[in-house]
């Protein structure tokens, strides 16, 4: 019995090691061109996920083809969860061997995801990734918005001059690198501002999922801070204002650029107005030729306002695209040389230069919750 | 830490206690008479509360018939799901039904992701529940003092249900032995379906409930409610009803004065509810109010 065991494992892992070498030979030679897309479709981050899915679908289907090759997006779910974004990805690279990778929605995600595209040697380029590791040390990703410390330094700033704020309290999705990253720009500015050490009178945490956050809320309360700010994923800050609210806490909430999905406002409904967050983009003020184009397209295939998330889902695709044609190859290796070479690229959501950590230098802009719409407010340059 | 402040921490412990308790009572109520932890508890909670959120959007319904229509629903499905995957397995040993339960929960878990999707839904929040009340600088929710009174309202019910009507008596013969039960002329499979059927009905209120406190619904939305309602029980002493109404009151106070207390081990607040798990099943297996293990045997 055991014999037989032996003996078919044995079978199965020469069968794996062969599976491993094909890799390269199929690659090199289809005639279609696997993009993946590597996003939360379902679970507390699905609706952002789903944001950037649809500005890389609109992008492909309008740039369907390169090098002549018809290019195939492969979606798949990473359910909003670290360990399944690990197994995600290594499907993504070992079965479905794609030539690059779009995403993810969520720093936390796309870190899971780190490695695995590092030792497979498979580019990818993040759309709305924030955290600076997810592209840190490791030459395989890239991402085409800015990164937090720009982020947090954008709010800590309009926090202190525009809302005149001397004391600042935060609530952070503690489980969440992306939130607990911003968090700490937005405080180390924020006490450079003020000049204060002091100046963060209460920080709270909880984790992604939580539902209640009345414990959380009445510390904070009983600090009366002048603006408390919440980086975190959009459901979960959406019920942490209308909580707020409910127990009569009067200060402004401001945030990071994941609250830019419709749900946020659903959620949140009135209780949310007046909140203010940085992000990457606006439809009210389109910045280059290809904003326009994408501008149009997108309202023509899903009829609503473009968010953020989904411009950069769909630079993530164009970027690839360029790299690809530059690159005149479909080697994995060879793709991600063009990417880190990328220069003054005209995407969607402004021009995108690649820095040696592989991330763009870009604009940030400010919204406001108003009337129930994301409305544009300022836009902030980054320091040269 | 002020006086207001402390009590708007204990209050906020009780708004969530007593949520938890709610729902505990469902998971004790089939225990006690089918001796089944049934899984797919939390996984009815989330269908009953879109069950409602269709009735109210899709149907325009009054919010006070939709939730009667979301009710009646769970009813169904909570009896359709006992006849597909609880009674064929009427002779096997209690770990397949257990099993069974455990599959039933992901059924629906990922029925509703491709059904309804994966993007939290906003739950509508009638006023007459989300106005807050203000006493003495502590804010309640008016709903907190809905949910306590419901509780009462199903536990006087059940009471009744169980020791004065003939269902009942028919379910404390079958909680005791199913063949004797059947020997004596009792429809055994009816009886058990009432059962699931009235436990799914306290699912339901306990959702709808739940969402009306937390305005959002997901496919995934019972899974931890679930578990910690588990853990109430178990804390009270399964099968127990007083002991899960304890047990929820217990824990929802014991999470909200964690994170009050210990505020950078708010992160922690989830791990809590395991740790006292596994804290009673070492000390007091039988829970607060649990029966002796004797009776078992």
């Amino acid at each position: 019995m055991k014999k037989i065991v032996a003996a078919v494992l044995s079978i199965a892992m020469a069968a794996s090691l062969m599976a491993g070498c094909s890799k390269q030979t199929q690659s090199e030679n289809n005639d279609v061109i696997k993009i993946g897309v590597f996003e939360p479709m379902t679970g507390a981050n699905a609706a952002g996920g789903q944001l950037e899915v649809e500005g890389a679908k609109l992008a492909n289907k309008l740039y369907p083809e390169v090098l002549g090759k018809k290019v195939e997006l492969v979606i798949m779910d990473n359910k909003s969860d670290k360990v399944e974004a690990a197994s995600a990805a290594a499907r993504l690279v070992e079965q479905e061997k794609v030539n690059a990778i779009i995403g993810s929605w969520g720093s936390s995600l796309s870190m899971a995801a780190g490695d695995i595209v590092k030792n497979a040697k498979v580019p990818a380029v993040g759309a709305s990734c924030t955290n600076p590791l997810v592209t840190k040390g490791n030459d395989y990703y890239f991402r085409v918005c800015f990164i937090d410390p720009f982020q947090g330094t954008v709010m800590a700033n309009y926090a202190f001059q525009k809302l005149n704020a001397k004391k600042a309290a935060i609530i952070q999705e503690v489980s969440n690198d992306y939130a607990v990253g911003l968090s700490k720009y937005f405080q180390d500015e924020f006490k450079k501002l003020t000049g204060d050490e002091n100046s963060i009178v209460a920080i709270a945490n909880y984790n992604t999922g939580d539902q209640d956050f009345s414990a959380q809320l009445t510390t904070l309360k009983d600090k009366n801070p002048d603006v408390i700010f919440a980086p975190g994923n959009f459901t979960e800050s959406a019920l942490i204002i209308k909580q707020a609210r409910q127990l009569g806490i009067k200060a402004p909430f401001i945030g990071g650029d994941t609250w830019e999905t419709p749900e946020f406002i659903k959620i949140g409904g009135k209780d949310v107005e007046g909140a203010v967050f940085s992000t990457h983009f606006t439809a009210e003020k389109p910045i280059t030729k290809e904003s326009e184009k994408f501008l149009a397209e997108f309202k023509k295939e899903y009829n609503k306002e473009p968010a953020a998330v989904s411009a950069l889902g769909y630079d993530a695709y164009l970027v690839i695209l360029d790299a690809i044609k530059r690159a005149n190859s479909t080697d994995s290796d060879k793709i991600r040389e063009a990417i880190a070479q990328t220069n003054g690229f005209e995407g969607a959501a402004g021009m995108i230069t690649l820095n040696q950590d592989g991330d763009a230098v870009k604009n940030a802009v400010i919204n406001v919750v108003k009337d129930g719409k994301f409305t544009y407010l300022d836009t902030v340059e980054p320091k040269k | 830490m002020g006086l207001a402040t402390f009590f708007q921490h204990l209050t906020n412990g009780v708004s969530l206690g007593s949520l938890y308790a709610l729902i505990a009572i469902g998971y004790t109520m089939v225990y006690g008479i089918l001796r089944l932890i049934n899984f797919a508890h939390g996984d009815i909670f989330m269908m009953a509360t879109y069950f409602a959120f269709f009735a109210i959007f899709i149907f325009h319904m009054h919010w006070f018939i939709a939730f009667i229509v979301a009710i009646l629903l769970t009813v169904l499905l909570g009896m359709g799901i006992e006849k597909a995957a609880y009674k064929p397995l009427r002779d096997a040993p209690k770990i397949s039904v257990l099993i069974s339960a455990i599959g039933a929960s992901f059924l629906l878990e990922n029925l509703a992701t491709v059904v309804f999707g994966g993007i939290p839904k906003p739950f509508p929040t009638p006023s007459v529940f989300n106005d807050m009340v203000i006493l003495g600088g502590v804010r309640v929710q008016k709903l907190t003092f809905y949910i306590p009174a419901v509780t009462i309202i199903l536990l006087i019910g059940l009471a009744y249900l169980i020791n004065k009507t003939k269902s009942g008596m028919a379910m404390r013969a079958v909680s005791k032995d199913v063949e004797t039960a059947s020997l004596m002329g009792i429809d055994v499979n009816r009886t058990i379906s009432i059962t699931f059927g009235i436990g799914s009905a306290l699912a339901a209120v306990g959702g709808i409930m739940w969402a009306l406190k937390f305005p959002q619904i997901q496919p995934l939305m019972g899974v931890m409610p679930g578990l910690k309602c588990f853990i109430a029980a178990v804390i009270g002493g399964i099968g127990s009803i007083t002991g899960a109404v304890i047990g929820g009151f217990f824990l929802g106070i014991m999470e909200i004065m964690l994170v009050a207390f210990f505020p950078t081990l708010a992160g922690y607040r989830d791990a809590l509810a395991f740790i006292l798990l596994i804290v009673i099943l070492l000390f007091k297996p039988t829970g607060f109010m649990g029966e002796k293990m004797s009776e078992k045997v």
